[in-house]
């Protein structure tokens, strides 16, 4: 993005223009102390080259891809992105930190939202979408809050199989407004168990497929479970690649469908950036939190973008909006639709399969060195496994040689007995993970 | 918008300052928005009713009306339990600006409290507020 600093020249006739003497008299209406006296505690400037071996240095204590070998996903996911995606996603043309919604001149950014939209739309098997949320955590925060409004029910059945992060954001969404979160276990096959559940003044269901432990969830069990209580069913994911080779969760009668987006080409970052797809079926259209964007027609007839439902949200709304607590990551989304256009339909399913190939290998070879399987339900790109005590000291190890193997879920799963959850995406090569195998082979 | 002079406020209904309209018929009462406020708004693409058996007290939200310009609030002008609503409201909601007094009804409540009928303005009343 272009930054233009003003010259001393533009300053002075700045304040020349205004009538102020100085950039202190200018701010001299900050009350004393609120403004910071003395000097800031920085180093001297460095020139250019300087600088660039300054950061370049405090870039190497990360470990960070493509110089480490990543087995690790649990909410954030390692794909290769094509570099046609960032070519074209990061053309001037789109980077504005204004949300251009004025239709007489941003049809391009209108469209690309609305071709995000629909491609979401397929691929999660809803009706409509919207143009997009913050991360997939706030998306489903937001789609247990439309559930609520839609029964006129205050409690929502959460999953113990959901991101511990999501479950978190949902705490901080719900706790305020005094809906109640019901918690269901899982089964020992790694799936939401709902035997026991108190379904008293239920307004959702909300389940994660695949879940924190990389499980497929039976969703249509579980929308039947919740119809008959009359509770909508709300379906994450935290891999939304997952969706180019399961049975989209519209058709197994999800009601919502929220996730994280991130894997459609957006990198890992520090945790984002992300996209927070959300989606419905139509009846829920107008509890539908956020932007929505729609193809219609001008005065001539010709086709052209709007956004629409807009008379509920909060600049005309402003605080009985459908959410005040939502924005659109609008450049997040255009970039997932750049990826989804350039892997087509074909691609996506070729490189879904791909990566549960990978993650299948890894499961598989890491069950002959004794690191078995904790649940036998059917997964994705993540699992699993329960590993040696030692394990924890290799793993150190590893990771001075630039392998990140796993994720400790002991903390959030105590009952479980030393836990990891693993991934493999298709970013692994099997000479990677052959590596990593004779390692901790014990 | 028109001018008050050229929306019609039938003498037979009583009025709210948040502009509904009441009819009473017995130990019911017809509810709807006024001409003015359908006029205020313009083309009402969504209308929001309350479901059969809702009570409601005078002054509560009973529902939200959706033009192309905004959202608004239906207000109760009487206390009272739903008996029934305009379910024709569902796919044409432009009944609203073409007939706010007939067709475009919204819901019909059986009344908890009567009197509260009296204490509506009649229209004489009501075009005068609108006449500030």
């Amino acid at each position: 993005m272009r930054y233009f600093p003003h010259t001393e020249e533009d300053i002075r006739r700045m304040l020349e223009t205004i009538g102020v003497e100085s950039l202190d008299a200018l701010f001299s209406g900050v009350p004393p102390d609120c403004r910071s006296s003395g000097s800031m505690n920085l180093p001297d400037p460095l020139c250019e080259w300087e600088l660039d071996r300054k950061m370049d240095e405090m870039a190497g204590q990360n470990a960070a891809v493509p110089n480490l070998t990543l087995l690790l996903g649990a909410g954030r996911y390692h794909h290769h992105i094509p570099s046609i995606v960032p070519a074209l996603a990061n053309r001037s043309e789109f980077l504005t930190a204004y949300t251009p919604y004025q239709p007489e001149i941003s049809q391009g950014t209108l469209q690309a939202i609305y071709e995000y939209q629909t491609l979401a739309a397929r691929l999660m098997g809803m009706d409509v979408v919207t143009a997009s949320h913050y991360d997939g955590a706030t998306a489903l925060a937001e789609s247990l809050l439309m559930a609520v409004r839609k029964t006129g029910k205050s409690t929502v059945v959460v999953s113990r199989a959901i991101h511990p992060h999501f479950r978190q954001v949902i705490q901080t969404y719900l706790k305020p407004t005094g809906f109640v979160v019901v918690e269901a276990g899982f089964t020992d096959e790694g799936t939401t168990d709902l035997t026991g559940i108190d379904w008293t003044d239920a307004a959702a269901l909300a389940v994660q497929s695949p879940n924190f432990f990389g499980c497929v969830e039976p969703l249509s069990r579980h929308a039947d479970a919740a119809h008959g209580t009359g509770a909508l069913l709300v379906a994450s994911f935290t891999e939304a690649l997952s969706l180019g080779i399961l049975k989209n969760p519209g058709s197994q009668g999800a009601d919502i469908v929220a996730g994280e987006g991130q894997s459609f080409g957006l990198p890992m970052g520090f945790g984002g950036p992300g996209l927070g797809m959300l989606g419905a079926r139509q009846d829920l259209v107008r509890t539908l939190p956020g932007r929505l964007i729609g193809k219609t027609r001008d005065r001539n007839g010709n086709p052209g973008f709007v956004l629409t439902l807009a008379t509920r949200e909060q600049h005309i709304r402003r605080e009985k909006a459908t959410s005040n607590i939502c924005s659109n990551n609008g450049h997040c989304a255009l970039t997932a639709a750049i990826y989804l256009a350039t892997l087509g339909a074909e691609g996506l399913v070729r490189m879904a399969r791909t990566n549960h190939n990978k993650a299948a290998y890894l499961a598989e070879k890491l069950q002959e060195i004794g690191m078995p399987l904790v649940f036998s339900a059917p997964f994705f790109n993540e699992f699993v496994v329960q590993a040696p005590p030692r394990f924890e000291a290799v793993r150190r190890t590893l990771m001075e040689k630039g392998i990140l193997a796993g994720l400790s879920i002991q903390t959030h799963y105590p009952e479980l007995d030393n836990p990891y959850l693993f991934c493999a995406t298709e970013t692994v090569s099997r000479a990677e993970i052959d590596r990593f195998l004779a390692e901790v082979k014990p | 918008m028109k001018d008050i002079t050229e929306l019609r406020f039938p003498e037979n209904l009583r009025y709210a300052s948040d502009h509904e309209w009441a009819r009473r018929e017995a130990e019911e009462a017809v509810i709807g928005i006024s001409d003015y406020a359908q006029d205020q708004l313009g083309d009402v693409v969504y209308v929001e009713l309350p479901k059969v058996g809702a009570r409601f007290a005078k002054g509560d939200v009973f529902g939200t009306v959706e033009s192309v310009k905004a959202v608004s609030e239906l207000i109760a002008p009487l206390a009272g339990e739903v008996v029934a609503v305009n379910s024709a409201l569902e796919n044409t909601p432009d009944l609203v600006n073409s007939d706010p007094y007939g067709e475009g009804w919204m819901m019909r409540l059986r009344c908890t409290q009567p009197e509260q009928y009296d204490e509506l303005m009649t229209s004489g009343a009501y075009v005068a507020m609108l006449k500030g």
